[in-house]
């Protein structure tokens, strides 16, 4: 389990859960004051209750805790989620209307889609090219803004292979929706047959989801790049320091 | 307090004075036909935005085109938002009910700069001429969002600059009128009417007053320069030019989060004013609800990085903000439990607007503590930027507002009319808002949290059966709405006369005729108790024939002299 997407939502019941608590609890006194305390009821109101001291520090102090003991089960995950393991691996992300590209630590690049090895920790470096974009992927529970100029960062454990959804969630424009991408988990070994591969940038770049505008979200990405993992040619040398070849050490 | 009070003028509707027919309108100082004014122009603002909404939730019926193109749609949720928050939500209960009922709560004739009122009434109008006339000419509509984000605000082709300079504009007049009330309600209280004694309804416009007075010229500054930067370059937010976007989010935000405190501080008050009214006692908590009033206005103000968890501000700043939004809920719910508390042990009245303010405790409710989930650190940043978001923010501000609007519309109309609505259809109304509305914001929450970001024209097919259920949700809260005002029309033509006090309210406003006068008391009566007091009178209505009239707190000729 990715410990991050479980720390959020853990966060998330147990606010969702104090929260459904306070709710039930307002709705169900004011329904029952409204039947209880009728005209028909209740015709002579008891003038004599203008407030009561106690009750209001109760209702002051018992929520001021409830919420402090939220901010601290959102500080926790917080803390989580912006320390970057330091054995992470770095992927360059750019937005640019409306295309994400990554950039690996070799210099490889790629469009649309983020192939990344299962097990790992990947830091991303997120910048743009033109106006403000948000990197956001939703399986992960991270998102972090791509502004021009700067240098945004954010991580994620690629727990299981698998292929996830990539969002720009900051409203970039007339494509905006269309601003896809998808992360591709694969294991170690194809991941290094895949990266080591020279920039097949020109002939791998996926806008199925990006030039046309009107064309409905299918929900895939259809091209498959991965075939040409298996193709060996290998013409980048395969830098020493290369923080994708290192293994994890636990 | 006889009968008898009433008026040696007629109602201030009837009223012919230097200017007839229209004029006698558009040039009238007096706050109540102001505020009718504004409550014309606004609910026009109101179904135009409305109207926008529901083409929103159309295109989201199925994925790609359903009826427009991207950039139509982008357009639209600009406008939709825009529209909403500078012409109906900011000015609604402020301008319309604030000025209409705030001055004769207080025992004043007028506001303390009548001419400044129908100014920055004028200011609304000019805002809002602009923000129209910026749909059609230049590269037209705006398709920024009302957000305006920069660097996209500066690049974008269509019409920014003049939907900025409308926005600009409304908020000197959303200034003016803060300034107006401040000194309206520190310099022309009735004699006896110490704070302690006014209605909340005057504490929440109070503190709403001066949100707007210190914190909107923040957001004048901020969108004129987005358009020095379209125009010159100036280079202050574009990174192009050495800019900075993020300090463009900030400033946006160090107005924009009190902002939603504007919106809510006074539908707040209204609360509190339609509860003790019909549960026929003294309101719970009176000093903690006022108080607790200045201490979301103050938090509020220190909040506004909230919005930008994600921008890539520090962490010590993402935390500290989250800590005190965190703090911002405390004074909320101190009201929302005294206003529960305040119904035990009532009489209770249950009529349209009691209902209406119960949908409303139940709404904004579910809006406050879902707003929990976006100030805790962690699990914003998953959410944020996502339906969720939306869903969060219709809760409270349509939830919260906009229901209050509607309240506030039922509790005062046989006030402002001296005509009363069938209550039945206010109460079949509000139930058919109540459902349409949770069917048609609930699952954003639920789509939010599955990862659908907000302002997206298409989405991935799987979430279509939550889309599809929402634009459903989207056309019965519509017909709820339409026939609510419908029943209110019929009301305003033909409803029967309605009495001076039909609800059995306390306050000042009750005392006087419906409609009211011109210049609402005959004399400036002299206030001797608090403003929800039940079972004795609180108010002398003409000190000067004081002996003659009931007299509440056994006060002497002399001690009236005194005041």
């Amino acid at each position: 389990m990715n410990p991050v997407v479980e720390v959020v939502d853990n966060s998330f019941i147990f606010i969702v859960a104090i929260s459904v608590l306070l709710l039930v609890g307002i709705t169900i006194a004011m329904i029952y004051f409204v039947f209880r305390y009728s005209e028909k009821n209740n015709p002579k109101p008891d003038q004599s209750i203008t407030g009561n001291t106690t009750l209001e520090v109760v209702w002051t102090v018992i929520p001021l805790l409830l919420v402090m003991a939220m901010f601290f089960y959102g500080y926790i995950g917080f803390r989580d989620i912006r320390n970057i393991p330091p054995d992470a691996m770095v992927v360059k992300v750019t937005g640019r209307m409306w295309v994400w590209s990554f950039e690996y630590e070799n210099k490889k690049k790629s469009d649309t889609l983020l192939y990344l090895p299962v097990g790992r920790n990947v830091k991303f470096e997120l910048s743009s090219a033109d106006v403000v974009h948000s990197f956001y992927v939703p399986a992960f529970r991270v998102k972090e803004d791509c502004v021009p100029n700067r240098t945004n960062y954010m991580w994620f454990h690629t727990s299981q292979e698998g292929t996830y959804d990539v969002f720009c969630a900051e409203y970039c424009g007339m494509n905006h929706s269309y601003m896809l991408g998808k992360v591709i988990v694969i294991t170690e070994k194809e991941f290094l047959e895949w990266v080591r591969v020279p920039d097949t940038l020109k002939t791998d770049t996926l806008k199925t989801t990006t030039t046309s505008v009107v064309a409905p979200m299918t929900g895939e990405v259809k091209a498959d790049t991965s075939k040409t993992a298996g193709d060996k040619k290998d013409t980048i040398k395969t830098n020493t320091k290369d923080t994708l070849l290192r293994r994890e050490n636990k | 307090m006889t009968d008898t009070l009433a008026a040696h003028e007629g109602s201030y509707l009837e009223y012919e004075g230097r200017h007839k027919g229209i004029l006698g309108w558009v040039l009238s100082t007096d706050h109540k036909r102001i505020g009718l004014l504004y409550l014309s122009a606004i609910m026009v603002f109101f179904f135009v935005a409305m109207t926008l909404g529901v083409m929103m939730r159309l295109e989201m019926l199925t994925p790609g085109e359903t009826i427009m193109k991207p950039q139509t749609y982008n357009s639209i949720f600009t406008l939709h938002g825009v529209i909403m928050v500078f012409l109906f939500i900011i000015p609604a209960i402020p301008a319309v009910f604030g000025n209409f009922i705030m001055p004769i709560q207080i025992g004043a004739k007028d506001v303390a700069f009548p001419r400044l009122n129908l100014f920055s009434w004028y200011l609304y109008m000019t805002g809002a001429t602009l923000a129209i006339i910026s749909l059609f000419t230049g590269g037209g509509a705006a398709d920024t969002g009302w957000t305006f984000y920069v660097p996209y605000s500066i690049r974008s082709a269509q019409n920014v600059s003049f939907t900025t300079l409308a926005a600009f504009v409304l908020g000197f007049s959303t200034i003016v009128t803060g300034l107006n009330f401040i000194v309206t309600i520190h310099r022309m209280r009735a004699p006896g009417m110490t704070w302690f004694r006014m209605p909340l309804f005057a504490w929440g416009l109070y503190a709403t007053s001066w949100i707007q007075v210190l914190a909107t010229p923040v957001i004048g500054i901020t969108l004129f320069l987005i358009i020095l930067e379209r125009l010159l370059g100036v280079g202050v937010f574009d990174p192009a030019l050495g800019g900075d976007p993020i300090l463009y989010q900030h400033m946006f935000w160090i107005y924009s989060h009190p902002a939603v405190y504007i919106m809510i501080l006074p539908a707040m008050g209204v609360v509190s004013e339609i509860l003790p009214t019909f549960a026929r006692k003294d309101i719970f908590g009176y000093k903690q609800i006022a108080i607790s009033s200045l201490g979301i206005a103050l938090i509020g103000y220190l909040v506004w990085g909230h919005h930008m968890f994600v921008s890539g501000m520090s962490d010590t700043a993402r935390i500290v903000f989250s800590l005190l939004t965190f703090l911002v809920a405390i004074p909320t719910g101190v009201k929302i439990f005294n206003w529960v508390a305040t119904l035990y042990k009532g009489s209770i009245k249950f009529s349209a607007p009691l209902y209406y303010v119960l949908a409303f405790i139940f709404i904004f409710s579910i809006g406050g503590l879902t707003g929990l989930v976006l100030g805790a650190l962690a699990t914003d940043i998953h959410v944020t930027d996502t339906y969720f978001v939306v869903a969060h923010f219709h809760y409270v501000m349509f939830g919260g507002m906009g229901i209050m609007f509607f309240a506030t519309m039922h509790f005062w109309f046989p006030k402002m009319f001296g005509k009363m609505y069938n209550e039945k259809i206010a109460v079949i109304a509000c139930t058919i808002i109540i459902v349409g509305f949770n069917i048609l914001y609930f699952p954003m929450f639920i789509m939010g949290y599955m990862g659908m970001p907000r302002r997206y024209y298409d989405y991935l097919p799987h979430l279509q059966g939550w889309h599809i259920l929402s634009t459903v949700g989207s056309w019965i809260l519509v017909a709820g709405i339409v026939f609510m005002f419908g029943n209110l029309l019929y009301a305003l033509l033909k409803g029967p006369k309605a009495a001076r006090n039909p609800w059995g309210g306390t306050t000042l406003e009750w005392r006087v005729s419906s409609p009211p006068t011109v210049e609402n008391f005959d004399e400036i009566p002299v206030v001797t108790g608090g403003p929800y007091v039940h079972d004795k009178p609180t108010y002398i209505m003409q000190p000067s024939k004081e002996l003659v009239h009931e007299n509440g707190d056994k006060l002497k000729g002399e001690t009236l002299k005194a005041h």
